[in-house]
């Protein structure tokens, strides 16, 4: 009689605390390496989401400025190849545990910066471009995008902040050893200093 | 005990989480048009709070004014998006937020777009409005005229009465991208609030020594869970609705 009564009481403690054990793990931060990495890869995506539409700018842009500054062909030329370059490079969300391809996508990129850099600073000595309807959108387009890719850049580098941290620290660090054991910590970018460079306008 | 204190201190350690270091201050929320500079008459912010709520009302879109005394160091587009993230602006579905941003020290005026918007307001439409409906007036001095004007400017646009604009600024190219920022799941809290009744439920049932421990720990996860789950809102007339920014817009100088 008392023997039943006692068996009935620990199942229904197991069918308590059971899940309640899952929640617990949950609050502990079970999840919290697969979350913040799928954040991570959502962002990085934006990231290239934005890149490629500045990529998609450049052609026009190069045809507005030929219009009126054909003798630039050394600057036109320069941004056109290295839009290329920046395009020949495949990416995927896996580049971003991948150092090497990393860099060179962004290595790729920031010339492309320093490129259109070079454009604009050289398209300043032709009034009747600077008037053009046309280049004014385009760059107001260009402008648009730089600052996008900017707060891409800076969501991302957070994203992967907090996805590393959770790797690297308790009780993360656990959570990765025993469950996450392919989990590899995400790249950061790097500010370059060639592209932080402004170039200069000569009169 | 000693087992209750060790399982206590456990859930502290798992639900200790660091706040995010803020350090840009932004102004308060407190209607559709904040002048913390001081550019407008107490009869021009009715005006423009009223054709605000018109606009709001007819095309969800969401239109603040915000007026800065001082851009704290960086630039109008850094604090742009930030401003617009942090107040919310826009519904939280469609992110069809915009913020008319004058930094009366910095002499800069920029719009900032959320998401939403970026097909319909343009980069160029917005450098548009920008030159040809703000900065003229600011030139001369005149900050209410070219509030209003800019103001009135966006809102033709956004409540489609644009054909005339758009054949101006015929430059307006390449359509933006439409993106929705996912929403973070609040299930977890309502697993726990659930869980925590059913369990409050079996204790009082069975008193175990055990149980009464883990009821603690759920108690104290409950109390910081539940701080990080929902953010409290004033009662003030106007509040975002949630809708999030990624650097779309334009600026100009005066």
């Amino acid at each position: 009689m008392s023997g039943s009564a006692a068996s009935i009481s620990r199942v229904t403690r197991t069918v308590f605390i059971v899940p309640l054990l899952m929640l617990f793990l949950a609050g502990c931060g079970l999840n919290d390496i697969p979350t913040y990495a799928e954040q991570a890869k959502a962002k990085w995506s934006d990231v290239l989401n934005q890149y490629q539409r500045r990529n998609d700018l450049i052609p026009n842009l190069v045809e507005t400025v030929k219009g009126f500054a054909k003798q630039e062909s050394s600057v036109l030329e320069a941004v056109t190849a290295a839009r290329a370059r920046a395009t020949s490079i495949q990416v995927n969300a896996g580049t971003i545990s991948d150092p090497d391809t990393f860099k060179k996508f962004q290595d790729a990129q920031a010339q492309v910066s320093g490129a259109l850099g070079r454009l604009l600073a050289v398209s300043e000595r032709y009034p009747d471009l600077k008037s053009n309807a046309n280049f004014l959108a385009l760059q107001s387009q260009l402008e648009g995008t730089e600052n996008r890719i900017a707060v891409a850049r800076r969501d991302y580098i957070e994203a992967v902040r907090v996805y590393n941290t959770e790797l690297r620290t308790f009780p993360g660090r656990i959570w990765a050893m025993v469950l996450y054991s392919s989990s590899k910590p995400m790249e950061e970018f790097t500010i370059d200093d060639a592209a932080k460079r402004v170039p200069q306008v000569k009169f | 005990m000693f087992r209750q204190g060790i399982l206590t201190a456990i859930a502290w350690i798992c639900l200790t989480c660091a706040g995010a270091a803020q350090t840009l201050t932004f102004p308060a929320l407190t209607g559709r048009v904040v002048d913390d500079a001081g550019l407008l008459s107490v009869p021009d912010r009715a005006a423009l709070t009223e054709s605000l709520a018109g606009l709001e009302a007819k095309t969800t879109d969401q239109l603040v004014i915000v007026t800065l005394k001082s851009l704290q160091g960086t630039t109008i587009e850094d604090y742009g998006y930030q401003l617009g993230r942090r107040w919310q602006i826009g519904q939280k579905d469609k992110n069809n937020g915009v913020l008319l941003i004058v930094a009366a020290s910095e002499r800069k005026v920029r719009f900032e777009v959320g998401y939403g918007l970026e097909g319909t307001l343009t980069d160029a439409m917005t450098r548009f409005i920008i030159e040809k409906s703000i900065l003229p007036r600011f030139k001369a001095g005149d900050f209410p005229g070219g509030i209003k004007q800019g103001t009135e400017t966006i809102i033709q646009v956004l409540t489609g009465d644009s054909t005339d604009i758009k054949r101006q600024a015929a430059q307006s190219a390449a359509a933006n991208n439409n993106r929705a920022i996912a929403d973070t799941p609040t299930w977890p809290a309502v697993a726990l609030g659930v869980a925590a009744v059913g369990l409050l439920i079996f204790c009082v049932a069975t008193q175990g020594a055990v149980c009464r421990g883990i009821l603690q720990i759920i108690f104290i996860m409950l109390l910081f869970g539940g701080g990080r789950g929902g953010s409290s809102r004033g009662k003030s007339p106007f509040s975002g609705g949630g809708g999030s920014f990624g650097g779309g817009g334009s600026s100009g100088s005066w």
